[in-house]
């Protein structure tokens, strides 16, 4: 056997030398008239179709020359009977060539042109010629010969309202001729395959390819007859087809002619035939990509479905759901091997269509999603990874459809199907998942709904069993918490008490999160409750006041609760934060035991567990900000908070610190709109204290480094004066104020001070402010009239 | 034999015509300008001749019948003698074989008793035509080798007219050779002599392809051939214990190794009356 590509053009050279010359000589008998030349030539240069040497491909190049030259000689025919020659002795003298590939490309030649004559019945004509073909069993060579018949014949078939309409039963007529040719040309295709050695088979199977188009242009031809309606489709032409695709038992054929079937004929057809069509699939070859084929069906009749309502309701009357879904479970079973890639490739198939055409029907969605599981089970996790992206278009597919979670929590099996997935894919899932709740600002509002999608979102909620996190990145883990955290904030019900409901299902959730979700969602779940806090306090004159089980008490002990869970994590600043909060949500709701609980919660964890300094500042102030606004401690109780939060202050590490705290400490006592809450004196108390910390501080500096720079402590501190003296505080004075700024000027003007431009800044413009004050006239401009200040001459 | 007689011209011209084909017929004899024959009698005869080439040109008369046209005299000029043999049984067809040869001649002899007599011959064709056959089975045949290859051939009919085509199929039951190509051959068998002395030649008149490619099994190969094209002859069957023509028709399988395969059916040819 000669191979390669080499030989395969001195093959194709010769051919096509050997093809011109004859037809070079066909030509000249043409000019003459002479007929018998002409035929021998073109029989001569049809021999050239005979060879076995070239691949499909360059067959193919040889064929089309040949093709060209046959027109020619078609047309010549026609000349040839309009001059008186019969037509039917033509159709026997090219007959009786010896060859049979010559002759039977001059009999389809001369029979298009017999059929135009119509001397006889296309269909006998056609009928004639396609059993003659059976003559080239050469897979090459027959389905080319074929493919040429089908060319010549395509526009003279007896169809409805062709000029070559024959008697009632001309479609059946056309149809049977383009089925003949169809069957044949595929089981030539077909048979390709076994010709030749085995090593090659690869090869073989890559020519095949080159030369399915010819097969499936029959399918084409069919779907172009006019005649060929539902019923005749029904009928005749699907289960024809069918059958030889079936029949023929080979991967590659079976694969593309279901494609081409799909496609060729009209979505109508398909939806009406689907029980046949379907029907077939299970009985394909196994190694069939039937997951494909199925998709595109689906997706065709999607489009379909989507085309326009009034076809929808086809869709109903022939139960294409349940068919589709019913074909694909019997596919399923019948390729045992089919991976599980196609399996989901089917059912996201199937969802899509069934979203696409049955958006009502959720139960059809919820059942596709059953069947993926029960064939799922059984396998484990998916590994593969284009089937895990199959698994998350297939859960897409209705977070898209609807726009709305709340629907796909309606899918029981949505989550069973999750279950599939692997790890770091569930968690991807759950983020797409909240990003679509996200996006389209879903509130979830029953505590079922939030059951279920925490059933959803599990994979983010806490660890799964025996893996690890450690290959988890950090960043990509908070990005993770915070959606958790942004999704807990989307539950929302007008109803105290489904809103509780809510409330306490998160909380299961989430305490099982483990200590590093805890800091991420503990938070967005305490504001919420806080939230539903509020709404009750507005609503504080409801008519259910005493029998509603929602109660803020009882919320906050819920609270209480949840804070308290952050204990076991070193994040005491966050819990200490949340008791803040807390205790001014309960300041809120007047109830006085409630806040103070918390407030000792929050001054036990700053006692026990804040260690560092910076922290402590920060909580702190925290405290002092909160303790300020808080109304609804009696004043044994507020004594005790401030007694203790002035402490705190006091005990600071730095100096400056304590300063700062101390003088922050003074608005505990001074609280604008509750007169009960003014005491001057401890105001005073606390200022003066102030300024001895910052005495201290700047003795301490000027002893470590000779110079200082607390002149800011002291500016501040004259701002605290300024401030409660302009509030009427009466312990405050002008002397005071007077003296504090004498003392500040001296500071500066020291030796030992080096300029603080700041300072001096900071200084002008308190100045300012007292000037501005005193110009201000009136009441208030008296009051600061007597305080002096001399700018500093440099 | 007078051997200088060719070499001079002849003393007469004799031309021998068929007036209407069929009986009437005539001998036309134009002396030489100037000059007459002399002659003992002028007889026509018609010979019916089998010649077998092997045999030394032999020929074995099978027919003879004789007419005399004139009594002893001298022809001066031109002399028309209209014969005619009325009832003639001609059996046998004209055939021109590769052995053998059959003819009819129509032999006019002027006897001439010193210059050699003046022989002229004419040949002409007999056809016999045959009606259609009652019976005309078709042949249907199933052949095979056991294990490898298993056909079931049907030929329309087993006779034939020389314009008659052939219509048929191949039906493969079993194929597990590889085929290459399928023929189907005409061929002729021409036995001359008897007995120990019989000379049979065989030639194969068409080859005409029926089939490109290997089969498989349930394939239906239809057979339209056309015999118009070849010069075919009726078949003659032991033609006065001299000869036989028969014919057959060949099917030939051959696989990619160029092994033949092939089976072998004997066909009637017969020639029918052509209803032009």
């Amino acid at each position: 056997m000669l191979d390669g590509t080499e030989d395969e053009e001195k093959f194709l050279a010769a051919g096509i030398a050997g093809l011109q010359q004859n037809s070079f000589y066909m030509h000249r008998a043409l000019d003459s008239n002479n007929l018998r030349d002409a035929l021998k030539y073109s029989a001569q240069m049809l021999s050239e179709l005979r060879t076995s040497k070239l691949s499909p491909h360059k067959y193919y190049e040889l064929y089309m020359r040949a093709f060209d030259q046959l027109r020619k000689l078609e047309m010549f025919f026609e000349e040839e009977t309009r001059r008186g020659c019969s037509i039917i002795d033509l159709y026997e003298l090219v007959q009786h060539a010896g060859n049979i590939l010559p002759r039977l490309y001059l009999l389809c030649t001369v029979g298009s042109v017999y059929i135009k004559s119509k001397e006889a019945p296309a269909k006998d004509v056609l009928k004639d010629l396609v059993e003659m073909c059976r003559g080239i069993q050469h897979p090459v060579r027959g389905l080319f010969l074929r493919s040429y018949l089908s060319q010549v014949s395509r526009d003279k078939l007896p169809d409805i309202g062709s000029e070559y309409e024959g008697d009632a039963d001309t479609v059946s007529d056309a149809v049977e001729f383009v089925l003949q040719n169809f069957t044949e040309m595929n089981k030539l295709w077909v048979r390709m395959q076994h010709q030749g050695p085995a090593r090659e088979k690869e090869k073989r199977e890559k020519e095949r390819s080159e030369l399915r188009d010819l097969v499936g242009k029959n399918l084409h031809v069919l779907s172009q007859i006019e005649g060929v309606d539902l019923d005749m489709y029904k009928d005749i032409v699907l289960p024809r087809v069918l059958e030889q695709v079936v029949n023929c038992k080979d991967e590659l054929a079976q694969f593309y002619l279901m494609d081409c079937i799909i496609q060729v004929f009209p979505d109508e057809y398909h939806l009406q035939t689907l029980d046949v069509l379907l029907g077939a699939c299970p009985q394909l070859q196994p190694s069939v990509d039937i997951k494909t084929v199925l998709s595109q069906l689906m997706e065709r009749l999607s489009h379909y479905a989507a085309s326009s309502a009034e076809v929808l309701p086809e869709f109903l009357q022939v139960e294409a759901f349940a068919k589709l879904s019913n074909a694909i479970g019997r596919v399923i079973e019948a390729q045992p091997d089919m991976p599980t890639l196609g399996v989901v490739t089917l059912y996201s198939s199937l969802l899509t269509f069934t979203l696409h055409v049955h958006p009502d029907r959720l139960d059809y969605a919820d059942q596709v999603l059953g069947a993926c599981v029960r064939k799922l089970s059984g396998k484990g996790k998916i590994e593969d990874s284009k089937a895990t992206k199959q698994v998350v278009a297939l859960l897409s597919a209705p977070l898209e459809k609807y726009n709305d979670i709340m629907t796909a929590l309606k899918l029981s099996n949505y989550p069973r199907v999750l279950e599939y997935l692997d790890v770091p894919t569930i968690r991807v899932m759950a983020t797409v998942i909240i990003q679509s709740i996200m996006k389209n600002g879903t509130r979830i509002s029953t505590s079922d709904k939030v059951e279920a999608l925490f059933e959803l979102i599990k994979g983010l909620i806490k660890d799964s069993d025996g893996t690890s996190n450690d290959k988890l990145d950090e960043d990509d883990f908070k990005e993770e918490q915070n959606s958790v955290a942004r999704l807990i904030q989307m539950f929302y019900n007008d109803d105290p008490e489904e809103m509780l409901k809510i409330i306490e299902t998160v909380r299961k959730h989430i305490l099982a999160g483990g200590p590093k979700r805890l800091p991420f969602t503990v938070p967005p779940l305490v504001f919420c409750s806080l939230k539903l806090v509020r709404q009750l306090q507005g609503q504080e004159e409801n008519p259910f006041g005493d029998d509603a089980s929602t109660t803020p008490k009882k919320i906050f002990q819920l609270l209480n609760q949840i804070i308290e869970t952050l204990s076991g994590i070193p994040v005491p600043e966050l819990a200490l934060q949340l008791y803040l909060q807390c205790a001014e949500a309960a300041n809120d709701c007047e109830l006085e035991p409630v806040a103070y609980e918390f407030f000792t919660q929050a001054y036990i964890l700053y006692e026990e567990e804040i260690s560092d300094s910076r922290a402590q500042i920060t909580c702190i102030h925290l405290i002092i900000g909160t303790l300020q606004r808080m109304h609804v401690f009696g004043v044994e109780n507020r004594d005790t908070l401030t007694h203790k939060a002035t402490g705190y202050s006091a005990k600071l590490l730095k100096k400056p610190d304590q300063c700062r705290a101390v003088y922050a400490c003074s608005h505990l006592f001074w609280v604008e709109d509750h007169d009960n809450m003014k005491d001057g004196e401890r105001v005073l108390l606390c200022l003066k204290r102030a300024l001895r910390i910052a005495n201290a501080a700047q003795q301490m500096a000027n002893a470590a480094r000779g110079s200082t720079g607390s002149v800011m402590l002291f500016i501040e501190i004259l701002n605290k004066y300024l401030y409660f003296f302009e509030k009427g505080n009466p312990q405050i004075t002008v002397a005071s104020i007077q003296s504090l700024i004498e003392l500040i000027m001296n500071e500066m003007q020291s030796d030992s001070t080096t300029s603080d431009p700041a300072a001096e800044a900071f200084l002008a413009s308190t100045m300012r402010y007292v000037q501005f004050q005193k110009q201000k006239g009136g009441a208030v401009g008296e009051k600061y009239e007597p305080i002096k200040y001399e700018p500093i001459k440099a | 034999m007078n051997y200088l007689l060719g070499a001079f011209k002849p003393a007469c011209n004799v031309l021998i015509t068929f007036n209407d084909g069929k009986n009437r017929k005539q001998v036309t004899i134009e002396p030489m300008q100037g000059k007459k024959i002399d002659h003992n009698g002028v007889k026509v005869e018609l010979l019916g001749q089998i010649e077998m080439y092997f045999d030394r040109g032999n020929f074995y008369d099978f027919t003879s019948l004789v007419r005399e046209l004139d009594v002893p005299g001298e022809i001066y000029e031109r002399k028309t003698y209209p014969f005619e043999f009325s009832t003639v049984e001609m059996p046998y067809e004209t055939y021109n074989g590769v052995n053998v040869r059959l003819r009819y001649v129509l032999k006019v002899t002027i006897n001439r008793g010193y210059a050699g007599s003046i022989i002229e011959y004419q040949d002409f064709v007999v056809r016999n035509y045959s009606p259609p056959p009652t019976i005309n089975n078709s042949i249907k045949m199933e052949v095979g080798i056991e294990d490898c290859l298993h056909i079931e051939f049907e030929y329309n009919k087993s006779k034939y007219h020389l314009k008659d085509v052939i219509i048929g199929k191949i039906y493969f039951l079993l194929v597990r050779i590889k085929i290459k190509n399928m023929d189907l051959e005409i061929r002729r068998r021409e036995s001359t002599g008897s007995g120990t002395n019989t000379h049979v030649e065989t030639e194969t008149l068409a080859k005409f392809e029926l089939m490109d490619g290997a089969p498989v099994r349930g394939e239906s190969i239809p057979i339209r051939l056309f015999l118009s094209p070849y010069e075919l002859t009726p078949t003659h069957r032991n033609i006065n214990n001299k000869f036989s023509v028969k014919y057959f028709l060949n099917l030939v399988l051959v696989d990619e190794e160029d092994r033949r395969y092939f089976k072998q059916q004997e066909i009637t040819m017969y020639r029918l009356q052509e209803s032009s």
